[in-house]
This record gives C-alpha cells, structure tokens and sequence, in this order.
C-alpha cells in the first residue's frame, strides 16, 4: 500500500484535478490534429497510391517511365526519414505554411508529411489486391481509363480502402503522440512533457490509457466499417470471418518497419 | 463480319521472345456461332483477346464492320484512335471463364454498367437491364450481389451485361469452363438462344469439343499458335484432316492408324441417357454387337457427356441397323468415321 502511494507520488490528488480538467482539451486536439493530417494525407495520398499502381507499364493508364520512377523515389524516400527527424526538418516548412513552426496546428504539417506517401502505399496495396480480370471486363466494354479509375477501381476495393484507412487514422494518431517533443499539445503532450518529465505518473498513465482506448475505438469501427459494407461477404459467418482478415491484415500492415 | 489478317502475336518474357500466334487468318460470318478449339497454351484466348483488342497484334489486322457507323464498311480496329476504339468496344461484348462481375454492385447495377458507360440515362437503363435479367431467366436476383449467386446464375447476369450495350458481337472465353455439366448446357442454350434471336455473332473459346458440337455451326483449331483447321463443325468433326484436329475430336488413346478399316462410328453424348444403357440396349433391341474401340466420357448426374469410338459389325445390314438406331437416340451424334489408312 506504502508503494502503491509512492507510485502515485506525494500530489496524487492535484494530478488527478490536472488530468480531469485538462484531459477534454488534449484529446479534442489530438483528435483535430490527426483528422486533419489524415485528410491532407488521403487527398494527396489516395490519387498518389491510384497512379502507382494505374501508371505502371501494362496498366490501365501508363505514365511515362521516368515519372513512375520519381514517383516511387519520392514516396520512399520520405518513408526512410524517421518521423522525428522530420518534425525537426519541416519546420521552416510549417513557418511559412502556417505562420508558426511551434504548437498543435504546426504538427499537421510532419504528420502530412510523413502520412502522406504511408497512405500511398496503403492505397496502392489495396489497389493491387483486385481482381484484374473485372478491369479487363471494363475495359472491353469500353471505358476510359477515368472511368475504370472511378467506377470500377475505388469502389470494388472500398472495403479494402477502409481497412487501410483505419490504419492510417491510427497510425498518424499514434505518431501525433511524439509532437509533445516540439511543443504540440494533445495527449502525447500531455503524457511526454507533464507526466514523464515531471514525474507525474497518474497523469503519465492517464494518457497513456486514453490513448490507447482511443486506438481501440477507432480501429474498431474502421474495421466493422470495412467488413460491414463489403458485398463480397453477404452472409453473418462470412463477416465474422471477413472482420478476422482484416484484423490480421491490420497487424501486418502495423509491422511494416516504422509504420509510416 | 470479322475478318482477321495475318495476325501474330510476340509477348516479351524474361527468356526471350514467345510467339503466342503465328499468321493466323480466320473469317467469321455475321450471324455465326464460331468455335475456336485448342490444347491449352495453344493460344485461344490470344486470339480472342485480339478481337477487342485486349492483346493488341503485334502484326496483322483486325476488321469488323458496323462498329463505328453502319456504312457496312470494315474498320481496321488496330488504326483507330483511343477513344474510337472504345466506342467500337461498345459493340463487342465479352465473357469471362471467372465471370467478372462488379462484385460491390447489385446484379441490376452490374447490368446497368455498360449503359453507364455509354451515358445512357438513368431510368432508360434500369428498365433495360430488368428486360434482360427476363432475358437469362433471373428476374429476382436485381437486388442480390453476385456473390450470392451460383456459377451458372453469375455467368447469366454476365450474360445480360453483355448484351446491355446492344453488341453485335459476343466473344465468350471458356465461358462455361467453370460450370457443371448440367449447367453448361443451360448456358449454352441461352447464348444459342441469344444468336438465333438477336442474331448476335458469337465467337467461343473453349477446349471442349462437346461444346463446339453443341452449339457451334463453324470451328477453328488452333495448335501452338497455328491455325491448322477450319471448316463447318459437321466437316471438321466427320473428317478431321489434321492431327491436332483427329486428336480433338477422338477419345483419348484411340490410336487412329490402328482401327479397322471400315465400320467405325464416333458418338458424342450431349448429356442424355447414360452410355452404358446404350450400348446394351443397341444389342437387346437390335440384336447387334458393338465394339468399344476408345471412350471418353463421364456420366453426371446420370447423364452422359463425352465422346465414344464404336466398332459396328462387319454385316453391311446389322450395322445399317446400329447407325439407324444411334441416330433416333435422342441427344447423341453419330458421325462414321473416315478410313485413316491411306
Ligand atoms: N502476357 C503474356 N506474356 C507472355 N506469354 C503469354 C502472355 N499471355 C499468354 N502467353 C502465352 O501464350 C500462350 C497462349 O496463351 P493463351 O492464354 O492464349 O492459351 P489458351 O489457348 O487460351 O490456353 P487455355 O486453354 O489454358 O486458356 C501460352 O503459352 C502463354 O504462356
Ligand atoms: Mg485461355
């Protein structure tokens, strides 16, 4: 019991005060933070990972060689840098981006950053998991290569897209976590710079479980979400079976090396 | 009419050059069911592929009429523009051994694509694609998903895909491979039903002779990448000139330079009676003994499919009498076979 208080260290009860009175705030921009560098990610990210796959030689719209090459270069390339480094790195990006380098809104620009050629390579794996044969129908039946991209390619792997789509809300969640280290607010903030450094276990522990719910309810109706609307699985058995997959594709994706 | 000119095909591979097809030429009448019949790998579905140019020639000619306009006047497809050969595409509809419906759309949705496409409107489409789901008999399935169905319905609704966009051709690639016996059958009634009523040419794939006996009234056989035969499907299969064509058409291990010289019928089962019911049928009610020289078939759901290779008597009357009795079976073809020896 003498443990367990030192644990919880000699101002237990105005750590708890701090948690519940600051607690509202930290996940409100945790959440604004990573739904707005979800968002700028997917609308650079999503037609990115369609033309990895669309512009390939032999596909539905080949680009020229030397663009496909840039392409893969690029998105690589900024997948190799670990993610604090390049908070550090764009900050002369967010400076003239957003008139600050410092504080919640500044992390959206690294998480972009870093999210963006994830989520390509999330889309494009996706992509690539469809049957080529219903392509070639479209194409026989005339459709332009807009229209196979649009009608045919998005929506026959929507279930697909959600499931990569959950991992990445996660995912940028989970690294907005370490944008306390460059004065970001949130949970990770919160976490990082009042419980770890000063100590605070409660609030420390605190956020940390908050965080980790948070995972949790998002990664669950990204999945429900996913296998839900997949036509593919008509029956109760074939969505239990489907939502199964896809937890096991999740837990893959998560140990491609440095997630994004 | 499609005609095609000196097609060859050359696909790039790690080892070299592969030449998939080699000079085919090949004319299909309008209004004809065509059968295309190979080995596999003896590049069927190069060629069929060549016909909307899925798998562009990497020489020769492809002409079609009516696609672009109904001046009657042939187009080489390989000349056009991007956007004209999509629009000659509309025209040639296509169907797939896999089926390859939209598998997030509705049936109705899957019919309605085509039209889609083509900027057809909205409400115009929808009734159109309820005529064709009466069409291939599955008026209740628009709101299920495809899959839901079975093989042969999911092949139906592709079926009515296929015709949504009013081709005038329909290339169908191992359509029914995929499918039970039983099943086939229905299939081809439908697409023998289409041609007849739609007067749609049809050209198909297949590697089963049955098929082409079924349905085709024209074939062609290809063996590695050659056309080698082609012909009205009674000639080729009375008569195969070829070896490829005598190796199609016969039983498997019929060794064709060692059968009498005389006397020998070829009976293909298109899923009646069983076969042995046959033959000891043929000798109760006849009183005449037949040989099985070679068989190949399978018997479904007591029904039979296949091909067999009988001996009649040497007794000019008593084989008179086996012929005319396997010709009044019903679902059976009787052709004699032609003396081999030279
Ligand atoms: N894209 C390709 N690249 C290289 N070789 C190919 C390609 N497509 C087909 N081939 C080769 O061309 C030959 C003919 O193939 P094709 O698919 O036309 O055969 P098929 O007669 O349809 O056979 P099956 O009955 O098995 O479908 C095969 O040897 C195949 O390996
Ligand atoms: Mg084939």
């Amino acid at each position: 019991m003498a443990e367990f208080l030192a644990f919880l260290g000699p101002d237990a009860a105005e750590e708890v005060q701090y948690l519940i009175s600051n607690v509202p705030f930290a996940i409100w921009e945790t959440l604004y933070s990573t739904v707005l560098a979800t968002l700028f990610a997917y609308i650079i990210g999503l037609p990115l990972g369609v033309l990895l796959v669309v512009g390939e030689e032999g596909g539905v719209l080949p680009l020229p060689k030397a663009l496909m090459t840039v392409l893969n270069v690029v998105v690589n390339l900024l997948r190799s840098v670990p993610f604090l480094i390049l908070m550090v790195v764009v900050f002369p990006l967010s400076r003239v981006l957003l008139g600050t380098s410092i504080g919640t809104k500044a992390t959206i620009v690294p998480l972009f950053i870093a999210a963006f050629p994830f989520v390509a390579r999330l889309v494009e794996a996706s992509i690539r998991e469809m049957d080529r044969g219903i392509i070639e129908a479209a194409q026989s039946m005339g459709c332009s290569p807009f229209q196979i991209i649009t009608k045919v390619i998005l929506p026959e792997c929507v279930p697909s897209l959600l499931t990569g789509f959950a991992t990445a809300f996660v995912t940028i969640l989970s690294y907005g976590a370490m944008s306390g280290a460059i004065g970001g607010g949130g949970l990770g903030a919160m976490a990082l710079n009042r419980g770890y450094t000063r100590h605070q276990n409660i609030v420390l522990w605190g956020a940390v479980i908050l965080l980790v719910i948070l995972v949790q309810i998002f990664q669950t109706i990204g999945t429900r979400l996913a296998v839900g609307l997949d036509r593919r699985l008509s029956d109760k058995g074939g969505k239990k079976r489907g939502r199964k997959a896809a937890m096991k594709k999740i837990k893959q994706d998560r140990r491609i090396p440095d997630g994004m | 009419m499609i005609e095609l000119k000196h097609i060859s095909k050359i696909f790039p591979t790690a080892d070299g050059e592969f030449q998939a097809l080699t000079d085919v030429d090949l004319t299909i009448p309008t209004g004809d069911i065509f059968g295309i019949v190979g080995m596999s790998g003896a590049g069927k579905s190069t060629l069929v592929r060549c016909i909307n140019l899925l798998e562009r020639p990497t020489t020769g000619q492809v002409l079609i009429d009516g696609l672009l306009d109904e001046s009657g006047k042939a187009v080489d497809l390989c000349t056009l523009s991007p956007a004209q050969l999509r629009k000659a595409r509309r025209g040639i509809s296509m169907i797939f051994q896999q089926f390859n419906l939209l598998m997030q759309r509705t049936c109705l949705d899957n019919i309605c694509f085509p039209m889609e496409i083509a900027g057809v409107n909205k409400a115009k489409a929808r009734e159109r694609a309820r005529e064709l789901l009466d069409t291939v008999g599955l008026p209740d399935k628009a709101d299920a998903y495809p899959s839901q169905l079975s093989g042969g319905q999911k092949q139906r609704i592709a079926i009515a895909r296929a015709l949504a966009s009013n081709p005038k051709i329909l290339l169908c690639d191992e359509a029914t491979s995929a499918l039970d016996p039983t099943t086939t059958r229905s299939i081809l009634r439908l697409i023998q039903d289409i041609n007849r009523r739609l007067g749609i040419t049809v050209v198909v794939i297949t590697h089963e002779m049955a098929v082409v006996e079924e349905i085709c009234t024209h074939v062609a056989i290809l063996e590695h990448g050659h056309m080698v035969e082609t012909g009205s499907v009674a000639e080729v299969f009375s008569n195969p000139k070829t070896e490829a064509g005598r190796r199609l058409v016969y039983p498997e291990g019929v060794q064709i330079d060692q059968l009498p010289p005389a006397g020998v019928v070829r009976i293909a089962f298109n899923g009646g009676s069983s076969y042995e019911p046959l033959i000891a049928s043929l000798a109760i009610d006849c009183g005449v003994k037949v040989n099985i020289l070679g068989a190949d078939t399978r018997n479904v759901n007591g029904q039979a499919f296949g091909t067999m290779l009988l001996g009649l008597p040497e007794d000019q009357n008593e084989a008179a009498k086996a012929m005319n009795y396997l010709k009044a079976q019903k679902d059976v073809t009787v052709e004699e076979v032609r003396d081999y020896h030279g």
